[in-house]
């Protein structure tokens, strides 16, 4: 069994789906960060088979709205003085900028680089491109 | 009303108020040969057209405006490597309104994003051309008297074929519509608009003989499959051919039913065909012309 330390201080984001997060650890730019980050791949889950889970070793301010993209059913954990705090709920983002790339070949964000890739949630509860409607298909 | 980049831009008020001006304009344009005296219309077409391009162009200059523009991107700034925005936030100290066609999906809502003057989406890829729609709904209106409880087919290229993405979104908006689309496989309609036609809950079904729906509808409405659509010759080649209206086909349609074509077509509809009453695409395209005087003068408030 892998061990990994308890945080003292900082934010766990939990239930991610297996082999997620390294798309996590790049989206949210974690390479950045300065403190201890540790990835945690295949981790055994109540809830699912697998899981991956990420731990940070500092109260960060975490874009939710870009995790609600990815998968909505992550959680965020708060942790002070050992302890969760806070547990912060994920929802589907009414629209998400430079998350994803548009992929249509025929889109006008395919030849004119400087424009955002913007995504906006649809009332059928998928995203699609606000220049070209083409919907965001996941990996 | 400043932009206008797909129909639903339009409410159904809006488009009925469009499609009475351009009633009241074709049977008297005299009287509107001066209301845009000194107005600039800017046509700026990244991709080649004749008739859109030509249509707003003489639109204009039966108001008493002027034009400007470009008819290629290659004689536009674009060939050195200029943005959409830059291009329009520069022709719009030009000009007073700016129509735009450019062969990138979505390249209109960017334009749309980057001036304050009124802008008409004239065709984005793939994707949306507005104004047909209107010319599309002007024809509908005059030649079967309303816009609604009718069944509409569209044959040929429709998951390329903008005019028929625009013209569907604009008709789900009317009571009483039932859709026929007639398509091979590969060239089906995308699912973005299958899905607002489901969302909905259209009567839509999907065929792919036109000879097993001809009869049913009231509008038959033909789309050329186009070359520059394709990334793949072959691909292009090999649907070309895919649906061909003759007189065989017309004898089992209804003797009422209309023929529309957005045009240009190349052999998709027989030359044969022109000379059935039915034929109406040469009647469409004059509508073009007086529907767009309509939008112009809409669009720029002018009384």
């Amino acid at each position: 069994m892998l061990n990994i330390d308890s945080l003292e201080r900082g934010v766990v984001i939990d239930h991610i789906k297996a082999g997620k997060s390294m798309e996590i650890y790049r989206v949210l730019e974690l390479d950045k960060l300065d403190c201890s980050v540790a990835i945690i791949k295949n981790a055994r889950s109540k809830k699912s088979e697998r899981k991956d889970i990420i731990k940070i070793e500092d109260r960060i301010d975490i874009d939710l709205d870009v995790l609600g993209f990815i998968d909505p059913n992550i959680t965020v954990n708060i942790i002070d003085g050992g302890k969760i705090v806070e547990k912060k709920k994920l929802t589907l983002p009414a629209r998400v900028v430079n998350v994803v790339k548009c992929k249509n070949p025929r889109c006008i964000t395919s030849v004119e680089q400087e424009l955002d890739h913007v995504f906006a949630l649809t009332e059928k509860g998928v995203y699609r491109c606000i220049y070209c409607e083409q919907e965001y298909q996941p990996q | 009303m400043k932009k206008l980049i797909s129909p639903l831009d339009l409410t159904t008020q809006e488009i009925d108020e469009i499609l009475s001006l351009a009633d009241r304009i074709m049977e008297n344009p005299t009287a509107y040969a001066h209301k845009c005296d000194g107005k600039i219309l800017a046509t700026l077409f990244f991709e080649p057209s004749t008739r859109t391009r030509l249509s707003f162009e003489s639109a204009m200059l039966s108001l008493g405006g002027k034009v400007l523009g470009f008819s290629s991107a290659s004689s536009s700034s674009a060939s050195k490597g200029e943005s959409v925005a830059d291009t329009v936030r520069t022709v719009e100290c030009y000009a007073d309104i700016i129509a735009m066609r450019h062969p990138k999906e979505g390249a209109a809502a960017v334009a749309a994003a980057n001036v304050e003057c009124p802008l008409i989406n004239a065709g984005d890829g793939g994707h949306q051309h507005p104004t047909q729609t209107l010319t599309d709904l002007l024809t509908i209106r005059r030649l079967k008297g309303h816009l609604d409880n009718l069944t509409i087919g569209f044959c040929g290229d429709l998951k390329f074929g903008r005019t028929v993405h625009s013209l569907i979104r604009a008709m789900m908006r009317y009571e009483g519509i039932r859709f026929i689309l007639v398509s091979p496989k590969e060239l089906q309609i995308p699912d973005y608009i299958r899905d607002d036609l489901t969302a909905g809950g259209f009567d839509f079904q999907e065929v792919e003989r036109l000879e097993d729906a001809i009869g049913e509808m009231d509008i038959l409405y033909m789309t050329r499959v186009q070359r520059e659509r394709f990334f793949n010759e072959e691909d292009y080649i090999r649907l070309r051919d895919s649906y061909i209206l003759d007189t065989e086909k017309m004898e089992l349609a209804k003797k009422d039913m209309i023929v529309l074509h957005p045009l240009p077509r190349v052999n998709e509809i027989s030359v044969e065909v022109d000379k059935d009453p039915r034929a109406c695409y040469f009647k469409q395209a004059r509508c073009g012309r007086f529907v767009r005087m309509a939008l112009i003068m809409k669009m720029l408030e002018v009384e």
